[in-house]
């Protein structure tokens, strides 16, 4: 039966364990998953622009052995005709086995998805969701710390239109023993619903604070994100919010030193270029474990087998 | 005050005082060419005062309308002079063009084909989220 993922709790947490065990698996063993998706096409619809992502997906279907077919920028699809997304996704799915699309307005994959005929996957619906990004922070914090339960996150930057965080929050709610600690400006506090859904009903302890380096020490994991100008209406808004919070080597001092600091990229200065060269700067591996996440989910949609499973 | 009875049609009993009005502007009573009588802030055991509402005719009522202005409201449906059917209606799990998201991200801003759904999100605070963006749905 046709499944398509749209945010973070359409997977279960086995599902999410069998991921990470799976991308484990693709780790250590490439060669046994490289014609695991022979003759599968994935239709990569991009209608926002994204570098990483697409590439990340599109890097994922080849090392699975499979094929792209690639749409990006409404200004080259049918969209910019005045075609539905629903349309497209209708006849996106005569060509392609599986589809992964991103869009710039909120709820335009789940639209997509009720009318595919085949697996759709979010790769960002504006403001929204974004699923994969979260399996690649998952996998992240499970490879760097061994463990996804019994750990003190601090998310930092804009914590209301980062819809990172949202699904990140969602998603480590369900492992045991988790504590937050949400920084950002007043005007970029985390949404309500959010915090009611996914920390207060569950008696998850969370703190909110404008002050990073205050807790940066109390941190096992800095979740750091940019200010991201497209979600902005007002310019002004937008440049007063951009510099609250950078990320220097001097701050860091403060920092355990088995402090795993994270982004989901790209970064515009929210992390100082220095800090790259901190043993604790685990931002790249978050990309590189996003290809093997998407991979591992291509797998699981397209109830294809590759290693042990094969 | 007397109105008259009516003989085959609805009668929307029990609405809060003060709900009335917007449930039926909500319910397009205005269009409709048969009597409609609006009668507020009526005497009642239950609810101190009340609104009803009386239409003169057998017309296709959107039920989650009512429950989701008011879920205590009930409805009677009326043939021949009869009262045949007494409905409670409750709050809706769902509601399919009711409300309209005022998200200016959301897909429904873009895409005039797509309905606007809204699913009960937490039935306490009787806060409705659209199905697309998860924005909550503004006040009526």
């Amino acid at each position: 039966m046709k499944r398509s993922i749209i945010d973070v709790p359409d997977l279960t947490t086995e599902e999410l364990d069998q991921l990470m065990d799976t991308a484990e698996d693709i780790i250590a063993r490439p060669d046994d998953y490289a014609d695991a998706c022979r003759r599968k096409k994935l239709a990569t619809l991009f209608f926002e622009p994204s570098t990483r992502t697409r590439l990340s997906f599109e890097a994922a279907m080849y090392e699975l052995g499979g094929n792209v077919l690639s749409v990006t920028g409404a200004g080259t699809s049918s969209a910019a005709k005045g075609e539905s997304v629903a349309d497209t996704a209708k006849t996106v799915s005569c060509y392609a086995d599986i589809i992964a699309m991103r869009h710039p307005k909120e709820g335009a994959a789940l639209v997509a998805a009720r009318s595919a005929s085949v697996p759709v996957i979010n790769a960002g619906d504006g403001g929204h969701c974004h699923p994969t990004q979260t399996l690649a922070d998952l996998l992240t914090i499970r490879r760097e710390k061994g463990r996804l339960g019994s750990l003190t996150v601090g998310l930092c930057g804009d914590l209301k239109f980062g819809r990172t965080v949202h699904s990140l929050i969602n998603a480590l709610s369900r492992y045991e023993g988790l504590r937050f600690v949400l920084i950002s400006p007043e005007e970029l506090k985390v949404p309500s619903y959010v915090k009611n859904d996914a920390l207060k009903k569950r008696g998850i302890p969370y703190q909110q604070t404008t002050d990073l380096e205050q807790v940066i020490g109390d941190l096992d994991i800095l979740y750091m994100t940019r200010v991201q100008r497209e979600r902005f209406f007002n310019e002004e808004d937008y440049l007063r919010l951009r510099d609250s919070y950078i990320l220097t080597p001097e701050k860091l001092k403060k920092a355990r030193q088995d402090l795993c600091v994270m982004h989901p990229l790209p970064r515009v200065n929210e992390i100082s270029v220095a800090v790259d060269e901190d043993p604790r700067a685990c931002y790249f591996k978050q990309v590189l474990n996003g290809k093997y996440m998407r991979m591992a989910l291509i797998l699981m949609l397209l109830e294809a087998k590759g290693g042990k499973q094969a | 005050m007397n109105v008259d009875s009516i003989r085959d049609g609805i009668v929307i009993d029990h609405i809060a005082a003060g709900n009335g009005m917007k449930l039926y502007r909500l319910l397009g009573l205005e269009n409709l060419e048969a009597p409609v009588a609006m009668i507020t802030k009526a005497v009642s055991a239950k609810r101190g005062r009340k609104d009803i509402i009386k239409i003169d005719a057998e017309i296709p009522v959107n039920f989650d309308v009512i429950g989701y202005v008011d879920p205590g409201a009930t409805v009677n449906i009326i043939r021949e002079g009869e009262l045949i059917e007494k409905k409670r209606i409750g709050m809706p799990e769902k509601l399919t063009n009711v409300l309209f998201c005022k998200n200016p991200r959301c897909i429904t801003s873009c895409e005039q084909e797509i309905d606007h759904i809204f699913r009960l999100a937490d039935r306490e605070k009787k806060e409705y989220r659209c199905i697309w963006c998860e924005t909550k749905a503004a006040e009526l």
